[in-house]
């Protein structure tokens, strides 16, 4: 399945994108992770949630296809 | 005054007082409101390891922000009774000194709205996905965090 990685603030500084394409074969959230870390291996030390559809999702989550959306901290207002 | 269309609450650049000046006059029409409260979120130059932030620049994960804001002004006049809520919020680059989050709120009554600002406030704090890069003087930059 094709999903698309975005990514923001400073992930998006770390992986010099702010969005990709994955072609990925499994069914949740932490394979997906799995496969970004052996890509950008300092993401393993940065903090952040993961957003599936614009909603926050857990690590254990299944995927559904569509955008992943990698959030670090948030820091508006 | 609820509406279910869900609106883009970002604006290029910087907040104006002319801006928020205009939306003010704009309730004058609208009687039935005898209390606002107001919210301006101002970017402090911060001095952090001697060196001054000049500006924040801010994105977002806009559709999702727009979703999530969208949630809290639905929660929010669930809470309290408000007349009508408007928020604003800048992306891109805002110098220290100039205002980068509007938060307005109006209601028959002035308890509500003391409230319902905190609640909007805080909610928006932690739950939009918005990201402010804090730019020193010097060009170099770090990622601000909410406290």
């Amino acid at each position: 399945m094709q999903l698309n990685i975005k990514y923001f603030g400073l992930i998006a500084e770390l992986t010099s994108c702010g969005e990709e394409q994955l072609e990925f074969q499994g069914t949740k959230i932490e394979e997906v992770l799995e496969k970004l870390f052996e890509k950008y291996p300092d993401l393993k030390t940065k903090d952040f949630q993961v957003a599936q559809n614009r909603e926050i999702v857990s690590n254990d989550s299944k995927i559904t296809g569509g955008d992943i959306a990698l959030l670090p901290p948030f820091s508006g207002g | 005054m609820k509406d279910k269309k869900i609106k883009n609450v970002f604006k290029e650049g910087a907040i104006s007082s002319e801006f928020i000046g205009e939306s003010i006059a704009k309730h004058q029409t609208k009687t039935s409101i005898g209390a606002h409260n107001i919210f301006l979120g101002q970017v402090r130059a911060d001095e952090i390891d001697g060196k001054t932030v000049s500006a924040i620049e801010y994105t977002a994960y806009e559709d999702m922000a727009n979703e999530k804001f969208h949630e809290i002004r639905e929660a929010t006049f669930e809470k309290f009774n408000l007349t009508c809520m408007h928020i604003y919020h800048s992306l891109g680059k805002v110098k220290a000194g100039e205002i980068c989050l509007f938060v307005f709120v109006s209601s028959p009554r002035r308890k509500e709205v003391f409230k319902a600002l905190e609640y909007v406030v805080e909610e928006i704090k932690a739950k939009a996905p918005v990201f402010g890069k804090e730019i020193f003087e010097d060009e170099t930059h770090q990622w601000k965090v909410n406290s």
